[in-house]
């Protein structure tokens, strides 16, 4: 008895000495005792008592046992309110109609208070974990409801972040599954401002909230960076920091990035990770596809990472199509993957590529069958078209971006009152680092920038004789001098003049800087014995070597370089 | 057979303790009772009316220990579900000599 808890027991029975022998038997239990005289007294008690576990004998006037169970069992709904039928019938088929009712378990005349003892306890464990289960059951729905809200909410805010793209464009067609973003795929697209059109897809490893969580970073990165027209190599490299950053050690994102120039039909294509993509050539059917030959975005330093990309020549309606490995990992019923090898059959069967792309969703689902979901499943297609077809930016940018350059003028002094305090090189550099080509050569142009200001502003400027420094005593004489005279200038000035301009193949930016020290003869520099050059030493040996060739104008206190770059995209 | 198990007796002795006397006046009530809606019952020709009688009586006298009457009881049941309702009187009469029998032991407790 200590191990049962007191119970509210409803005895439903027509013979009164049946009923006051089993009230006796139960009351001696320890449990309270509710009782009925007949199957509808019985359901009545039932509603306004709530009892525990229900005795009901099984043949009563008004209403019997089996109805009587019939209805408490609709009422207790849910719950698990065990009924014991009590019986004289002993014939398989009443007994077995004791169950069909509803019943859980029978007790035989005369009563035997052992087992009706032992019965009550064991169903009121069966009860007891029925209770827990719907409990459990209840906080599990809970869990999975504020999930489900929880996910609501942030595949909008991702959506939001997302919602610039262009995945609308008439040559795109891609497969996502609606909640995409939480078993991990990514896929993000936007135009150039040169009107090429740059996409990446990304499978983060594992699933969830954690998966989902580099998306964001990611994606606004992308977004970010892809308007201003900052080349693939920059935005992947910033991405692969930031989720070095962000993400724990074993989390990361195989991508794919492809920068697809429509007025050149051309393909830059980087794969980190992925499955292998396809370059499907529309004019023979062949495939050349691009294997992942990087790791993926978030597990190098930028220090290591390598973004060397391939590119393609494309023709008109050529298509790419890239995929994570959903598709390849699908499994039928018997637990077989789809594979390359079926998804190249594919290929091969089609004869018309139009339809490559239902093909392919059709096939993997076909071979999947109805047994799992296909939500891991991602697929893009890209077409090649006149960039007028893709969509009206890629036109308007196009048209724009065919016969037009960008060119720009920066003028900029340095006051003597300022050659103290102020190094204009990170200004200068920051300025150059949001023209989107140059940001890949920042410390190239480091060098040059700060090799020719501290010339114009030590030798130019504050007069200072490079020969002093051949000797180690003589560099300690020159830094004091230095000290000396930056603290005593009062007039003087360093001019720097950039100008810019880009052409079809990259750019070239002019780098001018005068100042107003007296020059030098720069006749007599020998142009093939560099560090015979005395005035300013190894320094523009290094710029000499960057930019080309370095120019001397006016008394030797103007200097000019030019730094060309080539563009890939 | 015995006309009474005292052995279930005694379980139920123990079980109501003080209402083991309102059990048995119940249980002498409640056969009388049964016993004279019975000999009604088998006057007419609804078996149905007269097996289900004769069910709860069977299950009644089972339960207070009186194994003979119970077995009595359980032959009429059976012969009422076999529609066999000939010469059912004398099945009462053989179940109401020996529920005096199961009285006079009762109250000899």
């Amino acid at each position: 008895m200590n191990d049962v808890r007191r119970l509210k027991i409803l005895v439903a029975d027509d013979t009164d000495t049946d009923r006051l022998i089993l009230e006796s038997i139960v009351r001696k239990e320890g449990h309270h005792v509710v009782s009925a005289r007949n199957g509808l007294e019985a359901i009545h008690v039932y509603s306004a008592e709530k009892p525990d576990i229900v005795l009901l004998d099984a043949l009563m006037p008004e209403l019997d046992g089996f109805g009587a169970a019939r209805k408490i069992k609709e009422l207790a709904g849910d719950e698990l309110v065990p009924v014991i039928f009590l019986t004289s019938l002993s014939d398989t088929e009443s007994l077995v109609q004791c169950l069909d009712a509803g019943g859980d378990d029978f007790l035989s005349k005369p009563y035997n208070r052992i087992i009706l003892q032992a019965k009550i306890k064991s169903f009121n464990r069966m009860r007891e974990m029925h209770s827990t289960m719907l409990t459990q059951r209840d906080q599990i729905v809970q869990h999975n409801n504020r999930l489900l809200q929880e996910q609501t909410v942030a595949k909008h805010v991702f959506d939001n972040v997302a919602h610039s793209g262009c995945l609308n464009a008439s040559n795109v067609r891609y497969f996502l599954s609606s909640l995409a973003v939480f078993n991990g795929d990514v896929l993000v697209a936007a135009m150039r401002p040169n009107g090429s059109m740059m996409v990446l897809l990304g499978d983060f490893t594992g699933h969830g909230l954690p998966a989902a969580i580099g998306a964001m970073p990611l994606a606004s990165t992308f977004y970010g960076m892809v308007p201003k027209g900052f080349s693939m190599t920059d935005i992947l490299r910033e991405i692969n920091g930031k989720l070095k950053n962000i993400l724990p050690v074993g989390i990361f994102c195989c991508a794919t990035m492809m920068d697809i120039n429509f007025r050149k039909k051309r393909l830059k294509i980087w794969n980190g990770g992925l499955p292998d993509c396809f370059v499907y050539h529309h004019q023979d059917g062949r495939i050349s596809p691009v294997k992942s030959t990087h790791l993926p975005l978030g597990v190098l330093s930028n220090r290591a990472f390598k973004d060397n990309c391939e590119f393609f020549e494309l023709q008109q309606d050529d298509r790419i199509f890239v995929w994570s490995d959903g598709i390849h990992e699908a499994r039928n019923p018997e637990g077989d993957m789809f594979g390359e090898a079926r998804l190249k059959e594919l290929f091969s069967r089609n004869t018309n590529p139009e339809l490559l792309f239902n093909d392919i969703i059709e096939g993997v689902q076909q071979f999947v069958g109805t047994g799992e979901k296909d939500d891991d499943l991602s697929l893009l297609e890209i077409r090649m078209d006149e960039p007028a077809r893709v969509n009206s930016f890629a036109k308007e940018a196009s048209d724009k971006f065919g016969n037009s350059e960008i060119e720009w003028v920066m003028g900029f002094e340095v006051k003597p009152t300022s050659f103290k305090v102020f190094d204009p090189l990170p200004m200068l550099l920051n300025v150059l680092m949001e023209v989107p080509s140059l940001r890949a050569f920042s410390s190239t142009l480091y060098t040059i920038l700060a090799e020719l200001y501290t010339n114009a502003l030590e030798h130019g400027v504050l007069k200072l004789d490079s020969n002093l420094k051949k000797t180690p005593d003589g560099f300690s004489d020159y830094y004091e001098l230095r000290e000396q005279r930056i603290n005593q200038i009062t007039d003087g000035f360093v001019r720097i003049n950039i100008s810019h301009k880009t052409n079809e193949n990259g750019g070239i930016l002019k780098v001018r800087i005068e100042d107003s020290g007296e020059g030098f003869d720069y006749q007599q520099r020998s142009p093939d014995n560099l560090s015979s050059f005395g005035y300013s030493g190894r320094g523009i040996a290094l710029v000499e070597k960057l930019c080309g060739t370095v120019s001397y104008l006016g008394c030797g206190n103007i200097v000019e370089v030019d730094f060309s770059w080539v563009c890939d995209d | 057979m015995e006309h009474l198990d005292y052995e279930t007796l005694n379980t139920l002795k123990q079980v109501m303790e003080d209402d083991f006397a309102l059990l048995i006046d119940t249980f002498v009530q409640d056969s009388t009772d049964r016993i004279s809606s019975l000999s009604e019952l088998i006057k007419g020709t609804d078996g149905d009316l007269i097996r289900r009688a004769a069910h709860s009586f069977k299950g009644s006298s089972s339960n207070i220990g009186a194994p003979t009457l119970a077995a009595l009881c359980s032959a009429l049941e059976k012969k009422a579900f076999e529609n066999k309702l000939n010469d059912l009187a004398a099945d009462l009469d053989l179940i109401e000599k020996e529920f005096a029998e199961v009285l006079t032991q009762l109250r000899a407790l």
